[in-house]
């Protein structure tokens, strides 16, 4: 037996799922019984047999991984509840296991996933959605490149109408249907408080209340920049025309042509839109989320298209 | 008895800068590195507040391989003060794969930044198919996986142009195809890849109880002269076998494995892995200075 072949057998049995008592399933991925599988591979000692050796590391792989979704998406825990959590955690990794070195990057399909697999969310699909984006949001946020800082040296000598500003990677513009921010930021306080004094289970009611009442809001667009301040991540409500003139800046545009492209169907009052978008543009200059020019002009121009 | 109640001075116990007859070897970057701590989030406003005296910092490199943000901040401010030594649990060198280029890329940036003198990984595979099972799987002990392991172990050195230790793992299972025992394996990969090892003597331990075999003749049949690193650690016992935890101070029979890893390869850089249920800064550096008592005795035994 070649070493690949050892390790792909090995890999099915230790990344087939527990059965619901956390145990090593009786049947194998090539249909047979695991303990023959098990045995096929597997010494068994004095102690142990072989199915119960290969069960140690199969428990392990769904211990750690369900963890560490746990642990990334303590949000949308809380609006599919902890048992439809973990079930679908199970299935989402079963059908896209980890492609990463890294665990950082465990849920990175998760919402492509879930889109083609909507069951999961019952009736809280977009809910649950907007939470899923603004907590992948919130971890590349946390982690996502920081480039120098704009200067004022670095605007010199540039024609006012050819302007463009770089937004910062690691801003995150979101649009959301839910104020799913609060409801975060919520479940995260309760989590917190959980380990000093309330039971899991007064949690669990304490959290289902909470996205119960977010349910219940009426839908409506939440504009949203993920960004970090002093290496903390924050949540900071844009208005609509923010968002697009950011998103617009981030895809190469000219300042002039996005700030057209922001109030192209704006509300604002035109007589209050030079002093708002100075407003914002102090706002975001003081957070430092320009940054500069890109030195390789291709990578520019890919991102202009 | 780890040589308590010999009258070594007091302060040989308690100082970490216990430096010992054996110079660094060609493994471990020549440096004569002396007890270490693994760098953990919970430790952070600790260190960079007080800013305890201590030999060097172990960091998990993954936990380091990314574009930004506090991680790489705090790193940036321990690597201004401290020595750092980078220790991956993800290259899975003994994978029937080719080293994934993302990873590498990535592990060279951040090589740069810390300038480790070496870099440590497990004798392990955790991925296959480009799917990654997130653990340190033992290998089969045949003589092909040995020759793919070492060249795969000489691929990553001559990239990151850095030395290599490999380290012994913790195990659970045996498998039917193995042709030679746990340490002919490791022998047989460092002295095919010319790499160091990072010996992991609670490993050893925890490994030759769940598979009967006596842990001296491991650490006795090692080549002492490869021995870059020393890992110690806790483990916890379970009814039918032992599992590598790392969330409890060394117990006894580790230390007299220590103490014998010591012996052999002399002072070498050592390092108390404490990963779970992490207690304060203090007890896990003390725990780790307990090792001194060891380290101080190779430089007596010199000077004597």
């Amino acid at each position: 037996m070649t070493l690949v072949t050892l390790q792909r057998a090995i890999a099915r049995a230790v990344m087939q799922p527990l059965t619901s008592s956390e145990r090593m399933r009786r049947s194998a991925p090539d249909g047979g019984a695991m303990s023959a599988y098990a045995a096929r591979f597997i010494k068994p000692n004095d102690r142990l047999t072989s199915f119960e050796r290969l069960e140690i590391y199969n428990r392990q792989y769904w211990f750690r991984l369900l963890s560490s979704m746990v642990e990334d998406f303590p949000g949308l825990r809380a609006i599919v509840g902890s048992k439809r959590f973990e079930a679908m955690s199970t299935a989402y990794l079963t059908e896209c296991p980890s492609r990463s070195f890294t665990l950082r990057n465990l849920g990175a399909g998760l919402e492509r996933w879930l889109r083609k697999n909507p069951h999961w969310l019952r009736g809280n699909r977009v809910l649950a959605l907007d939470m899923l984006r603004l907590e992948w949001a919130d971890l590349e946020a946390f982690d996502g490149q920081s480039k120098p800082a704009l200067r004022a040296e670095d605007l010199q000598g540039m024609a006012a109408r050819d302007l463009r500003l770089r937004v910062q990677p690691y801003v995150k513009l979101l649009q959301l249907h839910y104020p799913v921010d609060d409801l975060l930021l919520a479940v995260k306080a309760g989590n917190d408080q959980s380990i000093s004094f309330a039971s899991n289970a007064v949690q669990d009611r304490r959290k289902h209340t909470e996205v119960q009442a977010a349910a219940k809001q009426k839908s409506a667009p939440v504009f949203l920049a993920v960004h970090r301040l002093d290496f903390s991540v924050y949540f900071r409500r844009i208005s609509q025309e923010e968002y697009l003139l950011l998103g617009s800046l981030r895809n190469g545009k000219s300042v002039q042509r996005a700030i057209e492209l922001a109030f192209h169907k704006s509300a604002v009052p035109s007589a209050d839109r030079a002093s708002s978008v100075q407003h914002s543009f102090q706002n975001w200059a003081t957070l430092g989320w320009f940054c500069q020019q890109d030195e390789n002009p291709r990578a520019v121009k890919k991102q202009r298209n | 008895m780890w040589g308590v109640g010999k009258c070594f001075p007091g302060p040989l116990f308690l100082t970490t800068g216990a430096k010992g007859n054996m110079p660094g070897n060609r493994f471990n970057g020549l440096t004569d590195y002396g007890i270490g701590i693994g760098l953990r989030a919970p430790h952070y406003e600790h260190i960079l507040s007080r800013k305890p005296v201590v030999d060097w910092f172990e960091i998990i490199s993954e936990n380091f391989m990314i574009d930004g943000g506090r991680p790489l901040h705090v790193l940036d401010q321990i690597l201004e003060q401290y020595k750092v030594v980078q220790h991956g649990v993800s290259m899975y060198f003994g994978s029937a794969e080719k080293p994934n280029r993302e990873h590498l890329s990535r592990l060279k940036e951040l090589v740069k930044r810390t300038n480790t003198p070496w870099l440590s990984d497990h004798l392990c595979w955790g991925s296959v198919d480009g799917r990654y099972t997130h653990d340190l799987l033992p290998m089969p002990y045949t003589f092909e996986a040995a020759r793919l392991t070492a060249q795969k172990v000489r691929e990553v050195r001559d990239f990151l142009e850095v030395p290599i230790a490999v380290e012994n793992v913790s195990s659970y299972a045996e498998y039917h195809v193995s042709e030679m025992t746990e340490w002919e394996f490791l022998n047989e990969v460092v002295e095919q890849a010319d790499c160091g090892i990072l010996l992991d003597v609670n490993n050893i331990y925890v490994s030759s109880q769940n598979h009967s075999f006596d842990p001296f003749t491991y650490v006795n049949s090692v080549p002492a002269e490869r021995v870059a690193q020393i890992h110690i650690a806790g483990h916890s016992k379970f009814k039918k076998y032992i599992l590598d935890t790392h969330d409890h101070p060394v117990l006894d029979p580790v230390w007299k494995l220590y103490e014998r890893a010591i012996q052999r390869a002399g002072h070498t850089a050592t390092l108390l892995e404490w990963d779970d249920s992490i207690p304060s800064f203090e007890e896990v550096h003390r725990e780790a200075l307990k090792a001194n008592r060891f380290l101080a005795d190779t430089t007596l035994a010199v000077a004597v």
